[in-house]
């Protein structure tokens, strides 16, 4: 038993990470993480409305009937969203401002209404919790990484620090969208080059 | 004029797909062939007018008048939800060929975040009805022709010789990003 809840959990770090693996909940992979801490940030507003959501789904998944279960998770998770943005919004305020719009978005999160589906609604409560925050971790983790990465390129600082001298000329580009895409595009890449890999040498 | 202007920004200038990031998943998921883009851009278009015409007198109306606009969330994504149902209802009863064209696409189009998305920027904007409306069409139309010039280019991408990890997804988003910078010419048309 114990053993399979670490399994539900340490699968969503590597072998389904979102959103490289998993290709769900690309768009606030690509819209906030022009900055480690906005990455972070919004990795763990999601994992909150995750984690939340999975509980709830999996609590009440023998008593909503299969019709309208769409319709209810939805409503669920819009619930936990608007709290977890107003949270942020009384706490944290600039990081509320910086994210904006997409709070609220996470809503529309494809990873949440997609674990719902997939998972919490065939799953008891503890192995929902796992998946939840494997995945909910393993998304911060991504969020984060990266956020590292165009921050250093597009400002020449982490977490606001700078780390880079007055010689680096900033690539503004790594800031805009163009430079999001670029990012996840070969982090997808790299991290199907580096399963490969692994498979491989298992093979041998 | 400055209805002209909000429909060339949503549409161009401010392109949801490529400078928001919004509706990145029919994008990426139903582009990689022209006819099945253009039919999931004109639903998409289709709903996201509809429900600009819809959420702004439910947000106008109920939420500010009885003072819980902190149900926003919950309200429009049920009033979507709702649309894209009497949609597929409506358009299944009155023409069978445009429903097979289009039906499957529909339910889709809930979990699309441009659509919420759309909902929340009209709010943020302080748009009134006629720009809401124009604003939701112009959001569309950009969808449209993002996906539209993505599944062309993806037409062609099966006859190169793209590396195999690079395959699928992430050349996909490579080109969306070298997409991005082209749309960045547009920033010149319009201040603000």
């Amino acid at each position: 038993m114990a053993n399979s809840l670490w399994h539900e959990f340490k699968k969503g770090l590597w072998q389904d990470i979102p959103p490289f693996r998993l290709v769900l909940g690309t768009c606030p992979a690509l819209a906030v993480t022009n900055s480690v801490i906005n990455g972070i940030a919004m990795g763990l507003a999601t994992l909150f409305v995750l984690l939340c959501a999975n509980i709830s789904v999996s609590i009440i998944r023998k008593i909503v009937p299969a019709q309208v279960r769409i319709a209810a998770y939805v409503v669920i998770i819009a619930l936990y969203v608007t709290v977890a943005d107003m949270f942020l919004a009384a706490m944290f305020p600039p990081i509320s401002k910086a994210l904006g719009p997409y709070v609220p978005l996470i809503v529309v999160n494809c990873i949440i209404l997609g674990r719902a589906e997939a998972f919490a609604q065939k799953n008891p409560i503890m192995p929902s919790i796992m998946d939840a925050l494997g995945i909910g971790i393993g998304f911060t983790m991504s969020l984060a990484v990266m956020g590292l990465i165009r921050e250093i390129f597009g400002f020449g600082s982490i977490l606001d620090i700078k780390i880079l001298g007055d010689w680096f000329e900033p690539w503004i580009v790594m800031i805009l969208p163009a430079g999001a895409f670029f990012v996840f595009g070969f982090l997808v890449a790299l991290v199907n080059y580096l399963s490969r890999k692994k498979a491989e040498t298992v093979c041998h | 004029m400055k209805l002209i202007l909000i429909f060339i920004s949503a549409s161009l200038v401010n392109n949801f797909v490529l400078t928001y990031f919004l509706g990145i998943c029919p994008f990426l998921g139903v582009s990689n062939k022209t006819e099945n883009a253009l039919n999931m851009g004109l639903a998409t278009t289709f709903v996201m007018t509809l429900t600009a015409a819809v959420t702004w007198p439910i947000y106008t109306y109920i939420l500010v008048k009885f003072n819980v606009p902190f149900l926003e969330y919950v309200a429009f994504i049920i009033a979507i939800a709702a649309l894209v149902q009497l949609v597929e209802m409506y358009i299944r009863k009155s023409s069978p060929a445009i429903y097979r064209a289009m039906g499957i696409y529909l339910p889709l189009i809930t979990t699309n975040c441009a659509v919420l998305g759309l909902a929340l920027f009209m709010v943020l904007r302080d748009y009134n009805y006629i720009e809401s409306i124009i604003f939701g069409f112009g959001t569309g139309a950009g969808f449209t022709l993002a996906m539209l010039m993505m599944s062309g280019i993806r037409e062609e991408l099966e006859f190169a010789d793209v590396p195999r990890v690079f395959q699928g997804i992430s050349i996909t988003l490579i080109i969306a990003g070298m997409m991005a910078l082209a749309f960045m010419g547009f920033a010149g048309l319009i201040r603000g």
